[in-house]
């Protein structure tokens, strides 16, 4: 133990009025809100790490930064895993990916910068806000297919395709690039700074401004994640945010579970569900705010 | 547009995310047990921050400590092959629109992954 490298707290045990868990215990809790959390992220589309930092930081009372760390680990995990079956389906746009990724991975530095810079009240209030932003567009429309105009950045970067469609194939081309391209610095801005996807953001970006496919638009969104959430990795790995010993339950449990809700997603539809789900995510967003604002984070 | 390559070329992706995510799995699972078995039931504190900061592209005392059968270095390893997974790729896209003489998205993901390698290694 005396040669491990890694950054991880001082072996103390840690005694709470609340709770007193030996390590076997908060293990095995820890890993059974990360299925939970990566079960409710893949079967509504929001992801795991909106679900798994406040259940740190507000139940077990785990520093939000370790909190961070061990989410953006199981968000590369589950964006990546999940690749396959979203481009088999022909849904995700390499170029449209690969373009917008410039946008999130500059913005992930630079959230990963604002982590040391700004406290971390402000990070919970940030994250709260958040929360509640993607409660609320879990009940968007989504939107029906906008007149297509030409554009010619669009028509420039090859922002166009086809996608699959009850009456055949159907063609795009994206809108409004210079402002998708905006929103999706601000996306990865937030996913640097909250250790999460921000998958929201990402299809906001995507369906609203860029005017995509909805489709085409959340499962080129995950595909980008994980490229993401690689730029603050480094970062928070290299500054000791990812503490083995909750960081691996927290990716093994989340990638199970996400693993597990996109194969019941195929079978049942869940509009019940994402009602639930958003108003616990919505609830999970004043809490994080009001501790935040009372400095208990 | 979303052609034959297109496809062929995320679907070539998308299989090379799954092994790595599956490869840095077992490792973070392998070095989990051991953790849990060496640590003797004590848990860290986690409530208070105190994270020592090492590069993350200083790889010789992870591989040391692998050596060693040090459990969170072997964790370690496990996350360092999860983050090179989505490096690798992007780098794989450079070649892919290399091949398709697509020199416009040669650029764009040739400035994707300085990035990545830039908040990788940088001092």
């Amino acid at each position: 133990m005396a040669q491990g490298i890694v950054c991880e707290a001082d072996i103390n045990t840690w005694r709470s009025e609340k709770l007193d868990m030996g390590l076997i215990e908060f293990t095995a809790a820890v890993l059974l809100s990360s299925v939970v959390a990566g079960l409710l992220g893949a079967l509504t589309g929001l992801g795991g790490g909106v679900v798994i930092v406040p259940a740190l930081a507000l139940l077990f009372h785990v520093d939000i930064r370790y909190a961070i760390g061990a989410s953006l680990v199981s968000v590369i995990a589950t964006s990546s895993g999940a690749a396959v079956s979203y481009v088999r389906e022909g849904f995700s746009n390499v170029r449209i990916g690969m373009f917008l990724e410039v946008a999130t991975t500059l913005g992930a530095l630079v959230g990963a910068y604002l982590t040391t810079r700004i406290s971390t009240h402000a990070i919970g209030i940030v994250f709260g806000i958040v929360l509640l932003f993607s409660a609320l567009s879990s009940f968007r429309q989504k939107q029906g297919d906008a007149p297509r105009r030409q554009d010619a950045l669009a028509e420039r970067l090859k922002l166009s395709g086809d996608y699959p469609t009850a009456s055949g194939r159907e063609t795009y081309t994206a809108q409004h690039v210079p402002a998708g391209f905006g929103i999706m610095f601000v996306a990865g801005t937030l996913s640097g700074l909250l250790g999460i996807g921000s998958g929201a953001v990402k299809v906001l970006a995507m369906d609203q401004a860029m005017k995509l496919p909805f489709k085409v638009s959340t499962t080129t969104s995950n595909f980008m994640i994980g490229v993401t959430a690689a730029a603050s990795a480094g970062i928070y790995l290299g500054r000791g945010y990812i503490a083995p010993g909750l960081a691996a339950p927290v990716m093994l449990g989340v990638l199970a579970g996400s693993l597990a809700g996109a194969r019941m997603l195929v079978k049942m539809r869940v509009p019940v569900l994402r009602l639930v789900f958003a108003v616990v995510i919505a609830a999970l967003g004043v809490e994080m705010i009001y501790s935040g604002a009372t400095g208990r984070l | 547009m979303a052609s034959e390559a297109d496809l062929n070329m995320e679907l070539s992706i998308s299989r090379m995310l799954r092994a790595g995510v599956s490869l840095a799995a077992i490792v973070v699972f392998v070095g989990w047990v051991l953790y849990l078995l060496q640590a003797h039931g004590v848990k860290p504190d986690y409530r208070h921050f105190h994270g020592i900061p090492i590069p993350a592209s200083q790889f010789a005392p992870v591989f040391h400590g692998v050596r060693q059968l040090d459990s969170r270095s072997i964790i370690r390893l496990g996350i360092l092959l999860l983050i090179a997974t989505p490096i690798m790729r992007v780098a794989f896209c450079v070649f892919s629109f290399a091949a398709q003489k697509d020199r416009i998205y040669v650029v764009v993901s040739l400035i994707v992954l300085t990035v990545l390698l830039y908040s990788f290694f940088r001092p």
